[in-house]
């Protein structure tokens, strides 16, 4: 799985994107991400094989969403689906 | 290879026959427009953008854009599950453009993965893939344009009819009644 590291000096949570290099709301949610500073990981799912398609779908569905892109996964544990700027704004306390 | 205008021209020409407006940020719009461009390029048909394709065309129908599930969204929401699509109020202005929650059904999406991991583990290439319709949440009906007589199976009635251009009120529902009585 190709994960891509983006650095920034707002390093405070983790955050993982689960993205598809195809859809426009992932883009802008990595946008936001890099606009605000802050440094995180992402996917890009249909980049990647059919047994990682899978081990995503569970990983999503282990913390309660479902493989729906954007999927935001911050410290491990807290889930956002979509580009909810609200919500990540909140999450990452930005 | 497709052209990315040549997408632009068929969104653009989708639109315009059923009544719907296509994103107005024009970069939300491209970038759009170029994710289906790469997916037909990839699958052989624009899938949706914003969902995972299987690249098996049976799995896959339900989401080749316009996806089945583009009218009860926009119809609801004012917008696709990707934003291409939107309506008329969302253009002006009036409605805002917010992410939408999945209308697809999880099931589909489930047959879609498990298919897929079925393959690996057998790591044969199975073509056929027999599996029973899944109920789909949108509930289509018949409707007919008391213009021209078009007839079109959907949830709701288009905006215009594609036809002759009357608008959504001009639709009515086919009633079909089985009258056993002599």
């Amino acid at each position: 799985m190709n994960v891509v590291k983006v650095a920034g000096k707002n390093n405070k949570h983790k955050v993982l994107v689960y993205a598809l290099s195809t859809c426009a709301w992932c883009k802008m949610t990595k946008k936001f991400l890099k606009d605000n500073d802050v440094e995180y990981e992402y996917v890009d799912v249909d980049l990647c094989s059919q047994e990682d398609h899978e081990k995503i779908r569970k990983d999503i569905e282990k913390k309660g969403g479902h493989a729906s892109f954007p999927t935001l996964i911050i410290d491990d544990k807290k889930l956002i689906t979509g580009f909810r700027k609200d919500l990540i704004k909140e999450a990452l306390e930005l | 290879m497709i052209s990315l205008e040549k997408v632009r021209q068929r969104a653009e020409s989708d639109a315009k026959t059923y009544g719907y407006y296509l994103n107005s940020d024009p970069e939300f719009l491209n970038d759009l427009l170029e994710g289906l461009r790469k997916n037909e390029e990839r699958y052989g048909y624009p899938s949706c953008p914003c969902r995972v394709a299987t690249g098996n065309l049976e799995l896959d129908r339900d989401i080749i854009c316009p996806c089945d599930y583009r009218d009860p969204d926009v119809a609801e929401f004012g917008t696709c599950y990707c934003a291409l699509y939107v309506r008329k109020d969302v253009v002006e202005g009036k409605t805002s453009l917010m992410p939408i929650p999945e209308r697809r059904p999880l099931e589909k999406q489930a047959r879609a993965y498990a298919v897929t991991a079925e393959k690996i583990a057998e790591k044969t290439a199975a073509t056929t893939t027999k599996t029973e319709q899944p109920r789909s949440e949108v509930r289509k009906k018949l409707w007919y344009c008391r213009q021209c007589g078009y007839v079109v199976y959907r949830e709701d009635p288009p905006y215009v009819c594609p036809i002759c251009k009357a608008k959504r009120e001009m639709f009515a529902e086919i009633a079909v009644r089985v009258d056993l009585a002599g």
